[in-house]
């Protein structure tokens, strides 16, 4: 394997068990590695308020992430829409540390994602089911995260999607060998990434959640459904008291499995975000990009 | 018996390391892992400080108060191994246990990630991992450099305590994981 798409799984790898918030402004950016984030997603709306404006949502201005690398000192995620590489060039060219090929934007191509091995930056997309990210890995991406439902503060499709990949992973797990290349062509993916999940039991890259977690709780359901850590897009800044919810869910990615602990930073948060039910979505991201 | 701070970050892979090397080990999330860790007494013991991010390593040791009990083990002659955000935490602005003053993300952001096969003291050539690293900027005389690269220190031990600014944990190579144990934790005793 290539040594930058070593390197750059090996970034994710250093992301694991952290949090991951989007931020707006160098403020927020602030606030959230001061709170603990493992690193930032810069993006000039939220998922919610994108879903709220409804319109094409694109890549944020290079001038607004400058400020936000400028304002912290973790690793800086942003954006791109699907397919749009061009979106994905200029924001390598301002060395940003993780692009993510996101649903969340409009997509630009509904055929193609992006070929992310002609990057050097690294790239992190969604996915619904084991063969979205097995796709996704084989076209370059080096961190993968469940798609869940962006801006809603709903959790059930981030579970459903989580559970749906942990799940064919153990199926491939208990199978014979030769039952293998089947699965490869029913995935469409490449035999030797289907290898890889039944030697290993796990995914060749980092697998975060995304999508809905609004709470220390849902931060710690993800993990214990199998994520190596979690994104939190709209739930922080979305709350009563950002800089509170963010810090109680990072040391509910610590310690996802201690209920006391679980129990005590839950108390006392303010209002979390109002959130959407997934009956009531007009717009369903997760179906962007298969 | 190694405890690794598991608070965020590669620690798994630091377990994977020690697994292969048949050396017993604990995750430490919380400050009851801790306590439960600190009253083995019957073998010799070591910390592991794994990559991630510093400030949220920080932030976590702070809220779940672990940093001045880890800090007090250390000074009192712990041994610990610190990788790249782990030999941030033992330096001036920090756990402030080794004289030592890290810079962050001195190779630029993740485009500046790189791989090599360097010499380190003691080892010879070993493959070393370069992830948003950091290096050591200024050293006090008590620490001994164990390696430097484009003139920069990237390796150090002061005592018991050990820092690589790559991640050795990444590679199938388990030599300073050995050397670990066997210079720092055994003789230690």
């Amino acid at each position: 394997m290539e040594n930058r798409t070593i390197l750059n799984r090996n970034l994710a790898q250093m992301l694991k068990g952290g949090v991951i918030m989007d931020v707006t402004t160098p403020e927020q950016a602030r606030i959230a590695e001061a709170a603990g984030a493992c690193a930032v997603m810069a993006l000039e709306r939220i998922p919610a308020d994108i879903r709220a404006a409804g319109g094409v949502s694109r890549m944020s201005d290079p001038k607004m992430i400058r400020g936000i690398q400028e304002a912290v000192t973790i690793p800086v995620m942003a954006k791109c829409r699907i397919g749009h590489f061009a979106e994905a060039q200029i924001l390598e060219a301002i060395e940003i540390d993780y692009i993510d090929e996101s649903e969340v934007l409009s997509p630009a191509d509904d055929i193609y994602h992006i070929d992310k091995r002609q990057f050097k930056v690294p790239f992190v997309c969604g996915a619904k089911d084991l063969g979205e990210a097995l796709r996704r890995i084989n076209e370059g991406a080096t961190m993968i995260r469940t798609k869940g439902e962006p801006g809603t503060g709903d959790i059930i499709q981030a579970v459903r999607h989580m559970r749906m990949m942990q799940s064919e992973i153990r199926r491939i797990k208990g199978m014979e060998k030769d039952e293998l290349y089947e699965v490869a062509k029913q995935l469409r993916v490449p035999f030797d990434l289907v290898e890889y999940v039944h030697e290993n039991g796990k995914l060749p890259v980092v697998n975060f959640a995304a999508g809905g977690v609004a709470t220390p709780a849902d931060a710690a359901l993800m993990m214990q459904l199998g994520a190596e850590g979690v994104f939190v897009g709209s739930g922080i800044f979305k709350s009563g008291n950002p800089e509170k919810r963010a810090q109680a869910i990072v040391k509910a990615v610590t310690n996802y499995d201690n209920p006391k602990i679980l129990a005590e930073l839950s108390e006392d948060l303010g209002e979390a975000m109002v959130g959407i039910n997934e009956s009531e979505i007009q717009l369903l991201m997760a179906e962007r990009g298969k | 018996m190694i405890a690794i701070l598991a608070l965020q970050g590669a620690f798994a892979e630091h377990q994977q390391m020690l697994c292969r090397l048949g050396e017993e080990s604990v995750l430490i999330r919380n400050l009851a892992d801790w306590n439960s860790f600190i009253s083995i007494s019957d073998c010799p013991k070591g910390l592991i400080l794994p990559g991630g991010e510093s400030t949220t390593m920080m932030r976590l040791m702070k809220d779940l108060e672990l940093l001045q009990p880890i800090r007090e083990a250390i000074v009192g002659g712990l041994p610990v191994f610190g990788t790249c955000a782990g030999l941030i935490l033992l330096d001036h602005d920090h756990l402030n246990t080794m004289d030592i003053i890290a810079k962050r993300n001195a190779y630029g952001r993740q485009l500046g990630s790189f791989e090599i096969s360097h010499d380190i003291k003691g080892l010879g050539a070993i493959p070393m991992t370069f992830i948003r690293a950091p290096y050591i900027a200024e050293a006090g005389p008590n620490v001994e450099v164990l390696s430097t690269y484009d003139g920069r220190i990237i390796a150090a031990r002061q005592g018991q305590q050990l820092v690589t600014a790559f991640h050795p944990e990444l590679t199938t190579d388990t030599r300073v994981h050995e050397l670990f144990i066997k210079e720092y934790m055994i003789s230690a005793k």
